[in-house]
């Protein structure tokens, strides 16, 4: 484990000085990071200048659905600086054959393959999400109690598990298929059901679409839970989510695991 | 490795250029299908950010009173949502813009330096054959959605108003295709554009009326002294990538305003066609490249 640890320390070393070594482009990476996350503050702001809240009786009202999208863009900013990059860069090792050259180091090849890279653009978002969340849980009527704060971090873990595993899942299915270009926009649009509170999706088709995206694929879970739990009383129900969570972030990475295993054992080299 | 291809082939026999326009078409088809999973996967993919919409836009009418928003009811809405994807189903150019940049660094375009091929032409050829694959792959989706989706529909429009529309698509293609060309010819002075072509989509995502209509903007001051966000995005090409083909179905712009706004969309067309054609003849100038 610390083997991994100090083989981690030196891939996040060598990406920070990537980064820095092209402080131009760093700084307009985060520059257009921010700018695409002003822009859907900006929809928000707009929708909420026709609305008072997103669903009647939801208590999204402006603040907690500000907490909502701040607790979506810390973890989404983790998930995009710490795995997204890695597993972008697996279609193009795939197709190209460049997989074999990782699959001979003695290392794990998961954690080489989503690991490897670190976007430190991405944590801009992070940081101006800490920021948001900071600002709407100030305007709470009834600040969140000690206990919220105390599974918050925990739940934003399993958020990024969950959506590690998802990743990790896409981006087997990029050895399947032989090339998979679309990988970071069907991430995008996939997750974008995560983007809103479970709320919105009611009705013949969207309660089915609920249930799908809570236990089956359960990404309703990843900014929901911990958004619900410093937005919303921790009641029963809530700690029932709570801990369905914690179980659906641990089955999360061992089923990622074994897809992306079997993937690995189904590969063929495009090289000579 | 200077100036720009020699194309005194083409002009020699006037079926040659065809010819070789048509051949490029094959082989751009034939690229196309050989990832057909991966093509598969990005045109279902195509479908989902509508269904966020959709929820997101019902749970907003159903807490508040109000009948419409900026003129769209709710079935306005979503089907205004359904008709910005078929535009941007003709307008979105992805990887046309990185790929030419991409192209220069890596200094595989020279071979347009010396080959009696167009760059341009070519590029237009292969987005035609992407499209072309495109919508045969998703056709059927396409149809299925607005099927299911038909109550959210007004009546169909007259014929004039459905020509208008598919002019306002063919034009949006166009434009679509140079936008993003002259964004990746900026390649010749900036080698890496990938941070610019990240801000382009993200202006375009905004301003071209894809994540919104463009009139819920109407109310909003600029800054500018008697003009509102909407004025301000109505002076610049974005919004006929998305908002302007799914405003004419819908009816939300009409007669003298609707020819008005074709005959813009036309010129925004030629403008880029231009600008594409002078950054390719500079571009060329400056290249430089290395090696075998």
């Amino acid at each position: 484990m610390l083997r991994y640890l100090t083989i981690f320390g030196t891939f996040v070393r060598a990406c920070l000085v990537r980064d820095l070594t092209f402080r131009a482009n760093f700084i307009l990476e985060c520059l257009t990071s921010l700018g695409w996350m002003s822009m859907n503050l900006a929809f928000y702001l707009l929708v909420f200048t026709f609305t008072p809240e997103i669903g009647r009786d939801t208590g999204w009202t402006r603040e907690p659905f500000f907490a909502f999208v701040a607790t979506g863009m810390i973890i989404n900013s983790i998930v995009q600086a710490l795995f997204m990059p890695s597993a972008e860069e697996l279609t193009e090792l795939v197709r190209t054959g460049g997989l074999d050259a990782v699959l001979v180091k003695p290392l794990d090849a998961q954690f080489l393959l989503s690991m490897h890279r670190v976007d430190f653009s991405a944590c801009a978002n992070g940081l101006v999400g800490v920021c948001l969340l900071a600002w709407a849980v100030g305007r709470f009527e009834t600040p969140p109690p000690a206990a919220a704060w105390a599974v918050y971090p925990l739940l934003l873990l399993c958020g990024v598990a969950i959506l590690y595993a998802l990743v990790i899942m896409l981006a087997a299915a990029t050895i399947h298929l032989g090339r998979n270009q679309s990988l970071y926009d069907f991430w995008f649009y996939l997750t974008n059901f995560s983007r809103y509170p479970a709320e919105i999706y009611s009705g013949p088709w969207g309660s089915p679409l609920r249930a799908l995206c809570t236990f089956v694929i359960p990404i309703l879970l990843v900014v929901n839970v911990p958004a619900r739990a410093i937005t919303q009383p921790l009641t029963g129900a809530a700690w029932w989510a709570v801990g369905g969570t914690v179980c659906a972030a641990v089955a999360a990475l061992v089923v990622s695991r074994v897809v992306f295993q079997r993937s690995l054992a189904r590969y063929r080299s495009a090289s000579s | 490795m200077s100036g720009p291809s020699d194309t005194s082939a083409a002009a020699s026999d006037p079926l040659a250029g065809l010819r070789i326009w048509w051949t490029m078409l094959v082989i751009s088809i034939e690229e196309r299908l050989v990832y057909r999973g991966d093509f598969a996967l990005g045109t279902l993919m195509r479908f989902l950010p509508i269904v966020t919409q959709v929820f997101l836009w019902t749970a907003v009418f159903s807490a508040t009173a109000r009948g419409d928003i900026a003129g769209y009811s709710r079935n306005d809405i979503v089907a205004y949502y359904l008709l910005t994807m078929l535009s941007r189903a003709f307008s979105s150019m992805p990887g046309l813009a990185t790929g030419i940049a991409r192209s220069i660094r890596d200094g595989s375009i020279k071979k347009f330096l010396v080959q009696p091929v167009d760059y341009l032409s070519f590029l237009l050829a292969s987005r035609v054959a992407h499209k072309l694959v495109y919508y045969a792959v998703a056709a059927a989706p396409f149809a299925l959605v607005f099927f299911l989706c038909r109550s959210f529909f007004p009546p169909l429009p007259d014929a004039t108003t459905v020509a208008a529309f598919l002019g306002a698509l063919l034009l949006s293609f166009l434009l679509g295709f140079f936008l993003e060309a002259a964004l990746g010819m900026l390649g010749f002075w900036f080698l890496e554009i990938s941070s610019l072509v990240f801000g382009y989509m993200l202006v375009q995502y905004l301003l071209s009326g894809h994540m919104f209509p463009i009139d819920m903007l109407a109310g909003i001051p600029s800054g500018i002294p008697g003009t509102s966000l909407a004025d301000v995005v109505s002076w610049l090409p974005f919004q006929f990538t998305a908002y302007f083909p799914a405003a004419v179905w819908l009816g939300k712009v009409r007669g003298a305003e609707l020819v008005r706004l074709l005959v813009v969309e036309a010129v925004w067309v030629v403008v880029m066609a231009v600008a594409c054609r002078l950054a390719w003849r500079r571009g060329t100038r400056r290249y430089s490249a290395f090696g075998g």
